[in-house]
């Protein structure tokens, strides 16, 4: 308990009260901290690449999540039959999730994605022209979702794990009333699945808005072209540790972090509409 | 496969015809049309299987193709295959940045990687002995934010800790990247070794307490030992992950030598003015080697490791 109160105290909750404080003033690490009230605030709406960097994050994480999920959630069921190799499709899909945030991964996406890639030229055999990637405001965002859904792997075991625990007998009684596929997926797969499709969503939502190592790299620290990768911790990055405007920054860390639990209270609130816990009636 | 004559000879298809007592020459004729189907099946089940594994490994195959390849055989080429193959992409890489052998990165990744694995394991274990162990005052509350933690983004504490560090003299040190993973920051690991420990018989360290072992007794000769498992998980994600870490490293290490590698494939990419794509990809993969043996050897406990947490979270 001792190290986790240290901890917890020098390095969380001290650190959350001293930021909350530095939201409050203009603070370059030289000087002493100049108190000046909610300007950071009212300076970060009226700034445009702050709220570029909220339409880029919020695009990122109402697209790409749904879409990692559906893709978890598909390859979990097909790798919850009695088939060989199961093992070895279970650990070559996990694989990516582990290095899909590294630099390696990022030099490696922006080498395939780059404009007349590899990727560019495949599509051009099939006569697709999109213009590039990397190099193309339109097709940044779709290159990064590109980049979450390849790591699927993550929630796929943790949907799988969820799989088998839901009992046969639910579906072999389903069979005798004549449910098909789909009918026995709305009504057992779903519903048997809402705490692990809960947990997954919560957990990926948040991910998601705290994408950075990639989006560095990508863009090579600078959120281009026309702010199409300005991810909002990028942003924030650039503000705080390029420009030494830490109050500024720590500005963007609060609302950061009241958006991020306002996303938590809504998700709790609404998952008591559709979440079914087993046995027991919360 | 064997096909056998005999009526409810084989397991899975034999049993519903027993019942219905179909003629020798119906049921035979029966089970080998489930058998054709159930094959034709698995055709297409690991056909399309193979096909996602090849699109999810597709890129890690084109990683290790083009670091083979010559920069201009890279872009705007399709052929998987490099036609020149050779290594020169990894003399470049190895020979490293301004004038900083590759193998100085590698030893500050490693250093910082095998510290960071014993602060989180030991401190995580200490702190989920105390929550799952100890009773004492407001531990619930304690365990609620402990669990927040989890959910809380980290660039809210990231600008206060660098101005701490800044003030305690930290920069350019590894003890900024190290002493957060010693006081048991990762709550993710607290968490799982909690659930871990409710697991385990409470009468067991009960048992030692009433024969008067003190709580350091029963944690290092009772609990330990039987943590072991959740302990394996928090190492190896620990190590993949500070591995894999660049933020912490691109702000509290300012100078070249102290680099680790994630921060010096950047400075690498920033140099490379003429964009030599194969050298950084090459460095790319030397970069990911340790998390590719680590993910080959412990991929089990990896993979179980995950899943135990989504399901108990």
């Amino acid at each position: 308990m001792a190290p986790w109160l240290a901890g917890f105290f020098a390095l969380t909750f001290g650190p959350m009260i001293a930021s909350l404080y530095l939201s409050f003033t203009d603070y370059d690490l030289f000087g002493a901290p100049e108190f000046t009230g909610l300007e950071n605030y009212q300076r970060l709406f009226a700034d445009p690449q702050f709220i570029q960097s909220i339409k880029v994050t919020t695009l990122y994480v109402l697209l790409g999540t749904p879409i990692k999920l559906a893709a978890a959630l598909a390859v979990a069921m097909l790798l919850n039959a009695r088939r060989r190799g199961l093992g070895f499709y279970r650990s070559a899909f996990y694989a990516p999730s582990l290095v899909a945030a590294s630099v390696s991964i990022a030099i490696v996406w922006k080498a395939m994605f780059i404009d007349d890639g590899v990727v560019d030229r495949s599509l051009q055999i099939f006569g697709i022209e999109l213009g590039g990637w990397v190099g193309n405001q339109n097709m940044t965002m779709p290159m990064f979702i590109l980049l979450a859904v390849w790591a699927f792997g993550g929630p796929m075991v943790i949907f799988l794990a969820g799989l088998k625990q839901v009992p046969t007998e639910l579906y072999e009684a389903a069979e005798v009333d004549g449910a098909g596929r789909i009918r026995k997926f709305r009504n057992i797969t779903l519903p048997m699945l809402s705490p692990v499709i809960f947990f997954n969503l919560l957990m990926e939502t948040i991910g998601s808005f705290q994408v950075f190592a990639s989006a560095f790299i990508i863009s090579g620290g600078t959120g281009g072209p026309a702010g199409s990768t300005l991810f909002y911790t990028l942003y924030l990055y650039i503000r705080g540790f390029g420009d030494f405007r830490m109050g500024y920054a720590s500005a963007m860390a609060w609302l950061l972090v009241i958006a991020v639990g306002l996303i938590t209270i809504l998700l709790f609130r609404s998952s008591k509409a559709w979440v079914h816990y087993q046995g027991d009636s919360r | 496969m064997t096909t056998t004559q005999l009526p409810g000879g084989s397991a899975a298809d034999g049993a519903p015809l027993q019942t219905v007592m179909p003629s020798r020459d119906d049921s035979h004729r029966l089970r080998k049309d489930a058998k054709r189907r159930s094959r034709l099946g698995s055709v297409v089940y690991h056909l399309g299987m193979l096909a996602v594994s090849a699109i999810v490994l597709y890129p890690a195959a084109w990683m290790f193709m083009s670091s083979l390849k010559p920069s201009s055989e890279i872009i705007g080429n399709v052929t998987l295959i490099p036609e020149n193959g050779s290594l020169d992409n990894f003399a470049t890489a190895l020979s490293g940045i301004a004038g900083i052998s590759f193998w100085t990165f590698f030893v500050n990744s490693l250093v910082i990687a095998v510290f960071s694995v014993v602060g989180v394991v030991a401190s995580s274990a200490v702190a989920a002995y105390a929550f799952a162990r100890i009773q004492y005052r407001g531990k619930k509350v304690w365990f609620a934010l402990m669990v927040a933690t989890m959910l809380l983004p980290f660039h809210v504490t990231i600008i206060p800790q660098y101005i701490l560090f800044q003030n305690l003299g930290l920069i350019n040190n590894f003890g900024a990247l190290l002493i957060p993973k010693f006081l048991a920051t990762e709550a993710f690991f607290v968490f799982l070794m909690i659930q871990f420990l409710r697991g385990i018989p409470r009468e067991l360290d009960e048992a030692a307490r009433i024969d008067g072992a003190g709580h350091v007794r029963v944690f290092g000769s009772i609990i330990l030992p039987l943590l072991r498992p959740a302990m394996i998980t928090a190492a190896i994600f620990t190590f993949i992950a500070s591995w894999n870490d660049f933020l912490g490293p691109l702000l509290y290490l300012k100078r070249p030598d102290l680099y680790t590698l994630p921060v010096a494939l950047r400075l690498f990419v920033d140099q490379t003015t003429t964009s030599d794509y194969g050298a950084q990809v090459a460095m790319a993969v030397l970069a990911l080697i340790p998390v590719m043996i680590f993910f080959f050897v412990f991929q089990r406990y990896l993979i179980d490791g995950v899943a135990t947490q989504g399901l108990k979270g």
